[in-house]
């Protein structure tokens, strides 16, 4: 997945300095770049596979300890790292599979990381809360809320120090906001004008704990117009609203602009981690969310514009099966780590 | 006999600043005050100059913030920079545990092998003067505690300059622990002086009558001390790891086998702290060289005091030191003429 040229929406530049919030202001990327949308279907259907499989995995016991499947966020990790240069960067969170798997990571790689062998992308050293993989700029999910905006602060200071002109986006759930580092990192971000992007993934839940619950403000773009920074709300069940504002933001950031918030608003389809019984939430709301589908919601989008067969749909989530399918026997079929390899990489 | 170079801790610390920085254009300090306090330099002049020669944007005043300093660093680290970040009082590691341990700490390991964490983190440890509960607190167990982190205390001149030289090359991450009373005491510190190697420890006073391990302000007391016994036919073998990650437990245990005493001490509380690490390493190794029960001399289990006559209970007097030297070696507290 590494390999080949990075496809590029060409108009890209042509889009308005201003942030868009509205989805019927972005420009028909469909049209203009259909290569593009497609490649966003493909990721997202890579992603939706590589979490579906979670539930199963764990209850087999191939997958210990905590992991956290993505299904129903698959727009807002495409249409974000599809909006960004091969060489930016990104932080992850515990939930951070499609993070990877969007911005270009190898899905042998990570399944055998979740199995903890020594193919994986830690040497199953990370688990399922810490794949990284800085050769693609994913700097690491982590099993600490906020952690990896701390970590997008600091990578973002690197690129302006080096003039780089790399621009960062961190990912973080909306229930990050609530930490200390989000308020410490997203002033010095400020000030500093860093080319960093916020995207505040509201899945609406953390853990199980509703944003109206825990944001004082309700309003979660608040919380950055206390920096005094632009701020945008998009629907994140819509990749092209997501790539939208990303191209935007990053747009601004690599002019020296600084930082920006995004709140893409969106739907945790699975449980806080695999194995929670999600007794807090109605079976409606969660239907109701499932119209929302953002890969049904793409595939009929092109469809509607004539760039999609249901065949060729049908081919392309086949192709991810095989893919996942093609991971979990490379997985299977590596070795675990021996003994001895948990003394290697600590110098202290 | 050319004249040696003497110059404050302090200084020296600025001279190994400014000579990295100058050699390696990654290198940048970051932190409250380093390029503004004062006569500029952060609250004890150990960045003075630094934003004169080499800018605001290597030289970097940062906003109250140490968690987010700390995790900032941490991201600089991974990618490409060398940071060097300067909080004002030890006592404030505790706002930056998550970065320090959640991630610079374990990254490298947690991820694979697939990077590394070139960051320094400078701060000190110690009372001084009535900085009460939340400014003198001596937190390197802690953080001894911790795979991951290399853990520096230096107590000269010449080691702070040489032990910083080095943090600043190491490709993993440093806690630089410095002591407050220590800033503005002088010491040689040649022209030529360049890096000095982790994990060697320094025999800073050679005798056959014990051993002791002590570490910056302690380590003066101790060294005070010795000359005092050493009338009374002590002769006290005194060490300064200056390193505690890693630890050159060797020389240590090599001193023991001929002194057959150990004593410890530091101005940590003494539960939970590194004397404690220290007795377990020579036992495992010597404890049949040993000719009476490891003693270690140690900050009482309290929050520092703010008033004189209370701080004095906390933390360790000479008195108590040359009692338990004392005890150590005579078996008694009393004076033993070696005439009687």
């Amino acid at each position: 997945m590494k390999g080949g040229a990075p496809i590029r929406d060409p108009d890209r530049v042509e889009m308005t300095m201003l942030i868009q919030t509205n989805a019927e202001q972005i420009p028909d990327l469909i049209s203009r770049c259909p290569e593009l949308v497609i490649e966003m279907f493909r990721r997202m259907l890579l992603i939706r596979e590589f979490d579906s499989r979670l539930p199963d995995l764990y209850t087999e016991g191939l997958v210990r300890g905590s992991s956290h499947a993505s299904t129903g966020q698959e727009a807002v990790a495409v249409g974000a790292c599809l909006a960004l240069e091969p060489t930016d960067l990104i932080t992850s969170t515990h939930r951070g599979h499609g993070h990877t798997i969007a911005k270009g990571g190898d899905v042998n790689r990570m399944m055998a990381e979740l199995l903890g062998r020594a193919t994986g992308y830690c040497k199953g050293k990370g688990g399922s809360m810490h794949i990284a993989d800085f050769s693609i700029g994913m700097l690491g999910a982590n099993g600490i809320v906020g952690a990896g905006i701390g970590i997008a602060t600091g990578a973002a200071l690197s690129a302006s120090i080096r003039e780089s002109k790399q621009v960062v986006l961190s990912f973080f759930g909306e229930g990050a906001v609530n930490q200390g580092i989000f308020l410490e990192c997203g002033n010095l971000a400020a000030i500093w004008k860093l080319p960093l992007i916020l995207l505040c993934e509201n899945n609406q839940f953390a853990m199980s704990s509703r944003p109206t619950e825990t944001c004082s403000t309700g309003e979660i773009t608040q919380r950055a117009s206390a920096f005094g920074i632009p701020s945008a709300k998009v629907d994140g069940m819509d990749v092209l609203a997501v790539h939208g504002a990303v191209a935007n933001a990053a747009l601004q950031a690599r002019q020296g602009v600084g930082p920006t918030f995004i709140e893409a608003i969106c739907y945790r389809y699975e449980g806080h981690f695999s194995g929670d019984t999600v007794k807090y939430r109605s079976k409606s709301e969660f239907g109701a969310w499932k119209e929302k589908d953002p890969l049904i919601n793409l595939r009929n989008k092109l469809a509607a514009a004539g760039i999609l067969s249901e065949q060729q749909a049908e081919d392309l989530a086949k192709e991810a099966k095989l893919r996942v399918d093609g991971a979990l026997e490379f997985a299977l079929a590596s070795p675990f780590p021996p003994p001895e390899a948990a003394w290697e990489d600590l110098y202290a | 006999m050319p004249e040696q170079r003497s110059v404050t801790y302090s200084a020296a610390l600025n001279e190994a600043l400014q000579e990295e920085m100058r050699r390696d254009p990654t290198v940048f300090v970051m932190g409250e005050e380093v390029a503004v306090w004062g006569d500029g330099g952060g609250v004890f002049g150990v960045t003075k100059g630094l934003v004169e020669e080499f800018g605001p944007k290597r030289v970097r005043n940062t906003p109250i913030s140490e968690e987010g300093i700390v995790a900032t660093a941490v991201g600089a680290a991974l990618t490409g920079l060398r940071p060097v970040v300067e909080l004002m009082y030890g006592d404030f590691l505790t706002l930056a545990m998550d970065p320090l341990v959640n991630q610079a700490a374990k990254l490298r390991y947690m991820f694979g092998g697939q990077v590394q964490v070139p960051l320094v983190l400078r701060s000190n440890i110690g009372a001084s003067g009535g900085k009460a509960a939340q400014h003198s607190q001596s937190l390197e167990s802690w953080l001894m505690h911790v795979p991951g982190l290399k853990l520096v205390l230096p107590s000269t001149p010449y080691d702070a300059k040489g032990l910083l030289k080095t943090a600043i090359r190491d490709n993993n991450p440093v806690v630089f622990l410095e002591h407050k009373l220590l800033y503005f005491t002088r010491g040689p510190v040649p022209e030529e002086q360049d890096t000095i190697p982790f994990g060697q420890a320094m025999i800073c006073r050679a005798g056959g009558s014990a051993t002791v391990v002590a570490t910056q302000a302690m380590l003066k007391m101790a060294l005070t001390a010795a000359d005092h016994l050493a009338l009374e036919g002590i002769e006290l073998e005194i060490i300064d790891p200056r390193t505690l990650v890693p630890l050159d437990i060797n020389t240590i245990i090599e001193s023991v086998r001929r002194t057959n005493r150990l004593l410890i001490c530091h101005e940590a509380v003494e539960r939970g702290g590194w004397a404690g690490e220290i007795a377990m390493q020579v036992l495992e190794h010597v404890f049949d060289y040993l000719d009476a029960p490891i003693s270690r001399v140690c900050a009482k289990n309290l929050p520092v005091p703010y008033s004189t006559t209370l701080e004095e209970v906390v933390i360790p007097r000479i008195q108590e030191f040359i009692s338990a030297v004392r005890m150590l070696v005579n078996g008694s507290n009393a004076l033993e003429s070696v005439f009687l």
